[in-house]
Order: C-alpha cells, then sequence, then structure tokens
C-alpha cells in the first residue's frame, strides 16, 4: 500500500509539465477520496483517542449520543439509533450501538475495498500512462533525430550547392580562359601565317635570283654527257610538241577518263542489277513470309489444305510481284520501292511484334531466372506446405505408435521409454534447480544485509530515543508548571516532532530510498548511507514499505519533485536491469523481504 | 625458308630490277648487278663517288646512281656495258633524282626545290619544271606511266601540274584548296588524284583527271591532322592515317568514310584478334611457312599493348599512324602507330576489323606486304624476320654471322624471296612453296 502511495506522485511528475497535471487532474477524485477516507480515520482515531478526554464525559453522553445518530443519519445509516440505555443514566443501549459500529465497520470495509480497487485500478492506469509517456518520450527522441537528420541534410545540400556554385564559377572562368587561348591561338596562326607568307615571298625572290645568277653564269658543269642517244622505250620516235599533239593528249585524257567512268558505270550496273535481284528475291520472301503468318496470327491452324491454299496463294502474289517488278523497272521504280516499303513496314511491325512476344517471353524467362516469379513462389510454398503437412501426419503417426508400443509393450520397454522422456526433463529441472539455488542464495544474503540494516536501525533509534528523552527532559526543565502535560506529553509532542523532522524526514526517505533502489536491481542491500539525522520507527518502516506513509500524501505536493526523481531513477534501474533479468525476481524478493519482516 | 650468304652494301641501296632478275647492289661507289637466281655477278659498274641513291628504269634496262654530294646521276646500261651517260646538274646542287616511267628520261630535283630538270636520254634534251614544291611527296607518276602529277608553290599559293610524261606535255594546271600541300597519290587506277594538306590541318582533296575537284574530306580540325595516305590497289579505298592514332577508310563512289581503324591501347572483347607477342625465343623453321601453325605466343585478352607518350613540346610528335599498306590482293591493310612503334596492326578490308596485333621486343622498323600473297614482312632491327600471313606468323632468326641486323627488307615480284638488308651487309631468303618441293 505504500508502495502505492510513493508511486502516484511519481507517476504524475513523470515526464513533462502539461502530463503531469493531466495525471493530477486525473487522479484527484481518488486522492480526495484517499484523502478523505485518511482524514475520517485520522479523524476517527483521534476521536477513539480523545473520546476519554474530550469528545464524551458522563456529563455530555446524550449530547454525543444525539451527535452520533446526527453524524450516522448524514452518513445514511438514520435506521439504526443509538440510544442510551435509559434516558439519563450514563450507558448505551448496546445493541443500536454495536449495530453503529458494525455498519460503520461494513462501510469502512466497502471504502477500504473500493480503495484498494481503485488504487490499482490507478497502478493500471499509472502503468499505462508510463508506458504512453515512454512511448512519448521514445517519440520525441525519434522526431528530435530525424530533426536532427534534416538539419544535417540540410547542411549537407547547402555545402553541395555551394560547391556547385564555386565549380560553375570554376567553369566559367575556365570557359573564359578556352576562348581567351583560342583567341591567342586565333591571332597567332594569323601571325604565323603572314609571317610565312612573308617568308616564303622572300624566298622565291631569293630563288628566283638564284636561278637568274645560275643562269646568267652559263654554268658549264650543267650538262648531259651521253655515249650514244637511246632510242624510245616503245620504239617510236619523238616527235615535235605541236598543238595536234596536245589535242591528242587531251584526247587521251578525256579517253581514260571516259573509260574510267564506264568502268564504274559498268560495275555501278552490275551492282544495281545484283542489288535488284537482292530486291526481288527479298520482296519474294517477305511475301513468302508474310503470307503464311496472316492465317497463323488469326489463330488458325495450318493443316495441310490450309498450307496448300497458302502456297497457292504465295504462288499468286510471287507472279505479282515479279510482274510488277518488271514493270518497274522499265516504268514504275517508285511503286516497287512503295510496295517494297511497304512490305518492309509490315514485315518490321511482325518483326516488332514477334520481338515484343519474344521479349516478354525472355522477360519471364529472366525473371523467373532472377527473382522467383510468384508462380513459382507460390508452387514452392505450396510444395512446402505440403511436406509440413507430410511431417506433421508422419509425426502423428509416430506418436500414435509410441503411445501404441507405451500401452500394448511390456513395461520395461515402457519403462526405457519414460526414462528417455523423463531423463530430459529431469534435465530441465535440474538446470531449474540450479537457478532456483543461486536466486535463493541470492536472497539469503539479502535477508542478511537486511536484518543487519534493521538492527543498525534499531540501534540507531534507541540512539534518538535516548536523545530525544534527554531533549524532553530539558524541555521539561525549562518549562513552567504542569499545565497540559498530557497534551504535551502525547500528542502535541509528537505533532512538534512530527514538524520538526518533516524535512528531514524527506531527506532521510529520499536517502535510504536511493541505497533500496539499488537493492531492487542487485539484490544486494548496501548499507544505508550513514545519515546525519537519527530517523524514527515509522521513518523506518515507511522506507522499507511496511505501513502506509500517511506523511508522504501530505507532502508530496511540495517533496514530489525530490522524491521521484530519486524513485524514477531507481524504477527506470528496475525497468533496465529486470529487462536483462526475469523481472519476477525482484517482485519476488520484495516479497520475501516482507515476509521475512512481518 | 633458305637464307643466302651475306653481301655487303652500303647506304641500304639494294634493289632488285622491276622484271625481277637481276639484284643491284651499290657498295660504295661501285655498283654491283647480280643474277637474282645464281647470285653471281654479272656486271660491276664503278662511280665517280660514292653512291646516294640507285634506281632501275621500269624496263630493268638501265641503272640510275645519283651522287647528290657531286650533284652528279651517273646511268649504266645492263646491256651495253660500255654505254654511259653523265649528267652533272652542276652548282645548282641536287637533292632528288629519279626516272621517268618510260626509262628515257631522268627527272632531277635541284638544291633549294628551284626546279625540277627532265633530262632525255633519247635527245639529250633538257626541259625545267619551275617552282616544285619543297614537300615529302610533291611529284607521282600514275601506274600507267602516262601522267605525272607535280606539287608546285607560287605566290604562296598550291598548284598541282598534271603533265603527259610521253613528252612532258602540260595537261592540267590547276590551283587546290590547300594551306600548306603535304602530298598528293594517283589512284592505281590512274583517274583520282589524292592530294592531302599537312599535318596542321587535316584537309584530303581528291582530284579527277581532269583537274575537276571531285570530294573534300575533313576528320576534324584544330588537331594535327593527316599523316599518312594509301589507296587499296583496287582504287576502292583511300586509307588516311593520321596523328589521331585513327586510321580512316574512304570508299571511291561517295568519298564519304566508310569506317575508321582505331589503334586501342587495349585490346580486349574484339572477336577474331590474334595478338602474337614475339617472345626473345626464336624458332627456326625450315618449313611450310603459310601452312604454319602460329608457333608465337598468342596472348589471351585483354591486353595491354606499351604505349610511348610523346613529348608535346617537340615538333613532329612521335604518334599517329605513319605506315599504311594494303597487301596486294587489297584484303588486308598494316598500320603502324607510331607511339606504339612495337606493334604491327593488321585489319581485315572485308569484314572491317582488327585481325592481328603483331607486338615485338622493338620498334618495327620496317613492315611490306608480299606481291603476291597476303603475307607481311617485317623487321626490327635485331637478327630476325617476323612473317604474319592470316594462317599465323612465325619469326625466324637470320642465320648469318657477325650480328646481322634487319634494318630493312624488300620482296621480290615474285614473292618467292626476300631481301633483307642489314647495316653494311644484305642477304636474301627464300620462300620455299610447295610447286618447288613437288
Amino acid at each position: 500500500m505504500g508502495e502505492w502511495w510513493t508511486t502516484v506522485p511519481i507517476e504524475s511528475s513523470l515526464g513533462n509539465f502539461d502530463i503531469s497535471s493531466i495525471s493530477h487532474a486525473t487522479m484527484s477524485p481518488s486522492k480526495q477520496n484517499n484523502l478523505l477516507s485518511m482524514y475520517s480515520s485520522l479523524s476517527l482515531s483521534k476521536s477513539s483517542y480523545s473520546v476519554i478526554s474530550a469528545f464524551c464525559t458522563e456529563d455530555n453522553i446524550p449530547q454525543c449520543i444525539s451527535y452520533i445518530n446526527q453524524e450516522l443519519a448524514s452518513l445514511g445509516l438514520s435506521s439504526t439509533c443509538i440510544e442510551a440505555s435509559s434516558p439519563g443514566a450514563a450507558g448505551l443501549n448496546p445493541v443500536p450501538a454495536l449495530n453503529a459500529t458494525y455498519e460503520l465497520l461494513q462501510i469502512h470495509r466497502r471504502t477500504m475495498c473500493s480503495l484498494e480497487e481503485l488504487e490499482r485500478e490507478q497502478l493500471k492506469k499509472s502503468s499505462t500512462l508510463e508506458h504512453v509517456q515512454m512511448n512519448n518520450s521514445r517519440l520525441k527522441d525519434q522526431l528530435e533525430l530525424s530533426i536532427r537528420e534534416k538539419s544535417g541534410l540540410h547542411e549537407m545540400e547547402r555545402q553541395l550547392q555551394l560547391k556547385i556554385k564555386t565549380l560553375q564559377s570554376c567553369l566559367k572562368t575556365e570557359k573564359d580562359e578556352v576562348q581567351k587561348l583560342q583567341n591567342i591561338i586565333a591571332s597567332r596562326a594569323s601571325q604565323y601565317s603572314h609571317d610565312a607568307k612573308r617568308k616564303e615571298r622572300e624566298t622565291a625572290k631569293l630563288k628566283e635570283r638564284l636561278s637568274q645568277l645560275l643562269v646568267d653564269r652559263k654554268d658549264k658543269k650543267l650538262a648531259i654527257d651521253v655515249l650514244n642517244c637511246l632510242g624510245r622505250s616503245d620504239g617510236k620516235r619523238s616527235h615535235w610538241k605541236t598543238a595536234k599533239a596536245a589535242a591528242s593528249h587531251e584526247g587521251e585524257m578525256y579517253k581514260s577518263l571516259l573509260s574510267d567512268y564506264e568502268a564504274s558505270q559498268r560495275s555501278l550496273m552490275l551492282e544495281n542489277a545484283e542489288l535488284k535481284k537482292v530486291l526481288q528475291q527479298m520482296k519474294k520472301e517477305m511475301i513468302h513470309v508474310l503470307s503464311p503468318r496472316q492465317p497463323s496470327i488469326r489463330g488458325a491452324t495450318a493443316d495441310d489444305s490450309q498450307e496448300q491454299a497458302d502456297s497457292d496463294l504465295e504462288d499468286r502474289a510471287g507472279d505479282s510481284s515479279r510482274g510488277s517488278l518488271d514493270k518497274s523497272c522499265e516504268h514504275a521504280r517508285e511503286q516497287l520501292t512503295n510496295s517494297i516499303r511497304q512490305q518492309w513496314r509490315k514485315l518490321r511491325n511482325h518483326m516488332e511484334r514477334l520481338d515484343s512476344q519474344a521479349s516478354q517471353v525472355q522477360n519471364q524467362l529472366e525473371s523467373n531466372k532472377d527473382v522467383i516469379s510468384r508462380e513459382t513462389h507460390e508452387d514452392e510454398m505450396e510444395r512446402m506446405r505440403r511436406e509440413v503437412q507430410q511431417c506433421k501426419e508422419f509425426i502423428d503417426a509416430q506418436q500414435q505408435l509410441l503411445q501404441q508400443l507405451n500401452t500394448s509393450f511390456d513395461d520395461e520397454t515402457a519403462a526405457l521409454l519414460n526414462d528417455c522422456y523423463t531423463l530430459e526433463e529431469k534435465e530441465r529441472l535440474k538446470e531449474e534447480w540450479r537457478l532456483f539455488e543461486e536466486q535463493k542464495r541470492n536472497f539469503e544474503r539479502e535477508r542478511t544485509n537486511f536484518t543487519e540494516a534493521a538492527i543498525r536501525l534499531g540501534r540507531e533509534k534507541k540512539a534518538f530515543e535516548e536523545d530525544r528523552a534527554s531533549w524532553l527532559k530539558n524541555q521539561f526543565l525549562n518549562m513552567t508548571p504542569f499545565t497540559d502535560r498530557r497534551r504535551c506529553s502525547s500528542s502535541d509532542g509528537q505533532s512538534a516532532l512530527s514538524i520538526r523532522s518533516e524535512p528531514e524526514m524527506r531527506m532521510s526517505s529520499s536517502k535510504v530510498q536511493l541505497p533500496k533502489s539499488s537493492t531492487y536491481t542487485s539484490f544486494s542491500t548496501p548499507k544505508p548511507a550513514p545519515s546525519a539525522t537519527v530517523p524514527s520507527t515509522t521513518e523506518l518502516y515507511r522506507t522499507l514499505r511496511l505501513i502506509p506513509d500517511p506523511s508522504s500524501t501530505r507532502h508530496s505536493s511540495h517533496g514530489r519533485w525530490h522524491e521521484s526523481s530519486t524513485i524514477e531513477d531507481g524504477e527506470s534501474q528496475v525497468k533496465a536491469k529486470s529487462r536483462l533479468r526475469c523481472g519476477d525476481l525482484s517482485i519476488f524478493s520484495l516479497g520475501e523481504d516482507e515476509n521475512s519482516l512481518t | 625458308m633458305n637464307f643466302s650468304e651475306v653481301f655487303k652494301q652500303s647506304n641500304q641501296l639494294c634493289k632488285v630490277s622491276p622484271d625481277g632478275k637481276y639484284l643491284a647492289t651499290c657498295v660504295q661507289y661501285r655498283l654491283v648487278v647480280r643474277d637474282v637466281s645464281t647470285l653471281q655477278i654479272l656486271q660491276l659498274y664503278t662511280c665517280l663517288d660514292q653512291i646516294s641513291h640507285m634506281d632501275w628504269s621500269s624496263d630493268s634496262l638501265f641503272i640510275l646512281c645519283a651522287m647528290y654530294k657531286r650533284g652528279l646521276v651517273q646511268v649504266w646500261s645492263l646491256e651495253q656495258p660500255d654505254w654511259h651517260c653523265k649528267i652533272d646538274e652542276g652548282s645548282i646542287g641536287l637533292v632528288s633524282s629519279r626516272w621517268s616511267p618510260d626509262g628515257r628520261h631522268i627527272l632531277n630535283t635541284t638544291e633549294f626545290h628551284l626546279r625540277v630538270t627532265v633530262w632525255s636520254l633519247c635527245t639529250k634534251a633538257v626541259s625545267y619544271i619551275k617552282y616544285p614544291k619543297a614537300c615529302s611527296k610533291g611529284i607521282d607518276f600514275s601506274r600507267d606511266g602516262c601522267y605525272m602529277a607535280l606539287a608546285e608553290r607560287r605566290d604562296c599559293k598550291d598548284y598541282v601540274s598534271v603533265f603527259v610524261c610521253d613528252d612532258w606535255h602540260l595537261l592540267r594546271h590547276f590551283e587546290t584548296e590547300t594551306q600548306d600541300l603535304a602530298g598528293l597519290e594517283w589512284s592505281p587506277n590512274g583517274c583520282v588524284l589524292a592530294v592531302w594538306d599537312s599535318c596542321l590541318e587535316y584537309k584530303v582533296l581528291l582530284y579527277s583527271l581532269d583537274g575537276r575537284l571531285l570530294s573534300t574530306y575533313s576528320a576534324y580540325e584544330w588537331s594535327l591532322g593527316v599523316k599518312s595516305v594509301t589507296w587499296s590497289p583496287s582504287s576502292q579505298f583511300l586509307a588516311i592515317g593520321s596523328y589521331d592514332e585513327k586510321v580512316r577508310i574512304l570508299n571511291h563512289i561517295t568519298w564519304k568514310k566508310i569506317t575508321q581503324f582505331e589503334h586501342p591501347s587495349t585490346i580486349n572483347n574484339t572477336k577474331a584478334v590474334s595478338v602474337c607477342k614475339r617472345s626473345s625465343i626464336c624458332l627456326i623453321t625450315y618449313c611450310q611457312f603459310l601452312l604454319l601453325p602460329a608457333p608465337d605466343e598468342i596472348c589471351p585478352l585483354p591486353v595491354q599493348i606499351p604505349v610511348v607518350k610523346p613529348d608535346p613540346d617537340r615538333a613532329n610528335p612521335k604518334i599517329g599512324i605513319s605506315s599504311l599498306a594494303f597487301s596486294a590482293d587489297g584484303r588486308y591493310l598494316a598500320t603502324k602507330n607510331d607511339n606504339m612503334a612495337s606493334v604491327a596492326w593488321v585489319w581485315d578490308m572485308q569484314k572491317m576489323n582488327l585481325v592481328a596485333v603483331l607486338e615485338h621486343t622493338s620498334a618495327v622498323k620496317c613492315f611490306q606486304w608480299d606481291p603476291k600473297h597476303p603475307r607481311l614482312a617485317l623487321c626490327t632491327g635485331n637478327a630476325k624476320l617476323y612473317l604474319w600471313s592470316p594462317a599465323g606468323c612465325v619469326s625466324v632468326q637470320v642465320p648469318a654471322e657477325g650480328g646481322f641486323q634487319v634494318q630493312s627488307l624488300s620482296w621480290h615480284c615474285t614473292g618467292d624471296s626476300l631481301i633483307l638488308l642489314g647495316k653494311e651487309q644484305l642477304c636474301l631468303c627464300y620462300m620455299e612453296t610447295e610447286q618447288e618441293d613437288k
């Protein structure tokens, strides 16, 4: 119960602000309820305490009775009515009083029940809330991550853009450079050609001059010395250069040119004829290819009669084509080329169609090869399913057989088989036993730790009591007359003490809770941090979560943040740890702790 | 495969006559003519100075020996050993000398490309062609020997003159749309003249015989352009090798690019490519070359080809396709990329793909196709001869003493033998054919 009480503010303070406020809002009724009940219980207890002193005295029994009756009526218990046993006498009629008490007890139990239920519900809600908050935080992390990523990408993009810009500027400068260089090249080329021309002219002039000089010098050496002149290689005599000769040369030249052209024309003619032949054949073949296709395209099956008809058709087509070709040789070349073109187009379309079909088939094949196609995949799946089914059947049959064997065969074999079964079981159990043993050891260690802590705490408490006694003594000695001695000693003193110790308590509780959370996780209770203040028994118990802490609810409104943060840590640690180990272990340890102490 | 004994030669001047009967070699200032089959010395001529250039006339009757330092050309007759001819270019100098296709005229280019002098051996007549352009390939005769195209430079403009070789009549003279003409070449059928610009600009122009511009081709701008150009034997294709390490093939009808052959440094997924790595281990074989399987290492793909990065600060960077050669049947094209100098590439012109990559230990010095069969001979400046055919490839150690290092090679016109030129020596390599075996 105390556990739940501490978790309430924890939940409410988890996560960010508005969520906590929401949780606060949702939780407020139950809290109120709790508070109410607490208050009532407190007041009850108070009243029970003070009944002796304040509420009911010998003198005011009727008033008290009336007051209680009133109260009961306000609680809806009007049926029962406490009466005085005898008017004027200081005594109660026990039956209605007992009834009223019983009713009150019933009410109290019911409220407790409902309280428990509410608390459970709240726990559930708090856990879902926690889950939601966790989710939320995770999503927030994701969001943050993605935002960071986005910003990173933005940065990259910016950099790339910058790069592009620089590259573009680079390109521009390069282009400029290229342009400049081209201009330079052009100017240099023109300069060079100009210079070259100038030099060449000079050279030509020099050459002219040189030859002039050489001619002028009448170079005696320049001579031919032949023993006797030779005849021409063709045996003819040389002839004079005349216009006739020149004309004949021209004629010769043209003759040779003409012959060359004639030869080339002849070869071209030959080629042309050859090409025509090819064309004709092509056309024929095209017709041949196209005509029998048509029926097959139409979907008719090619039987013998059909083929016969086709061949007839083809012959006719061939004749017609030949005729058209012959005609074309004389007149209509256009016609021929057109018809050929048409045929060709047809053929091409057909080819394309075939090609697409082929490619489809190819694609299918390829897809079959590369990625398992849906069909094959399904086939495979079906096959596997069948196989699995078969295996299952097989196993069933085997099991049946085994059972049969178990039943039918003698005990020995059955025992053997059982042994076979149990051996495995044993192994498993052993393993579990080992685990259990380990856990037990852990718990034992923890328990010793705990008892040690308890002893220490007891010792500290004792010291504290002594302290208090001395303090009280001092107080007592300092104080004046014995008025309100009882109150001072009982209720006021307690309240003063509680007030005084409130911050300390908060401190100590947080301090004790911190190591305790670690015991939660690591199964070993370290020594509680030596606190400067000495905790009280109630505090000890509170820290041990054995009794509900009434003050925690009270100072939850201001001390919540502090506490919750520490416990949240602890819880998260528990969570983290319990993810590593099994979760029920920690619960188990708690339970044992309680067992060991209560 | 057999090897002859080793003979001396100088300046790598060694040529088989066009009819395939004689072998002329120069040793210092002497010219030695041997019989190819017997290798016996038939004639021995002595020139006035160390010979720097030697050439056979087209009818295999005369041999031209040029001594550029002295500005002299001496011509020897095989039939009349007593006959002699001496042409002196005098103080104007001489840088190049060649036969005209008829074998009766000699074209001398003077120093500074002042002029081209045409000497007639028939009439002793001399004619000058002025303003020849100083370029790598400024003169080209058509295959049938009828026409000569000559690159000229006048007033900072390029011109092409087409002469009739018969009487040196100027048939056509036209300006070309080039910045700086670098070379010209007739198509094998003699009807199309390919003209290309210098490496500063990728430009190939195709002119008809009568001077009409047929087409212009340019693959790209700004970067270094054409490095080599070759016609296929059928005149069907024009292969252009360029500094971007690619060969572009133009067709003869539209003069557009059909395909381009790239020379990647990594050869991976190309299907039918065999990469032959010539290991240092040499195989001496006396068996049928054409039937040989490849004894060389065939590398598993992918293959990484060693690439030398050219120095960008130096002129004429060692990068790009410097040599192109079609096989005699036009089926294969062999190429060499300068920054992968140790590798020769063989391409199939029918399938338009790479057939073989021949990787060697050192740089390929020279390669030449057999004029009769589709087989390629290569040398890399070591003592080995490398051969490739579609059936496979083989490397053969030249069995000569004294470290015979093959610097250059040339096929005999029948494709039966191969002349291997070392630094100071030469030897003949005979391919045994099946007929001989039988």
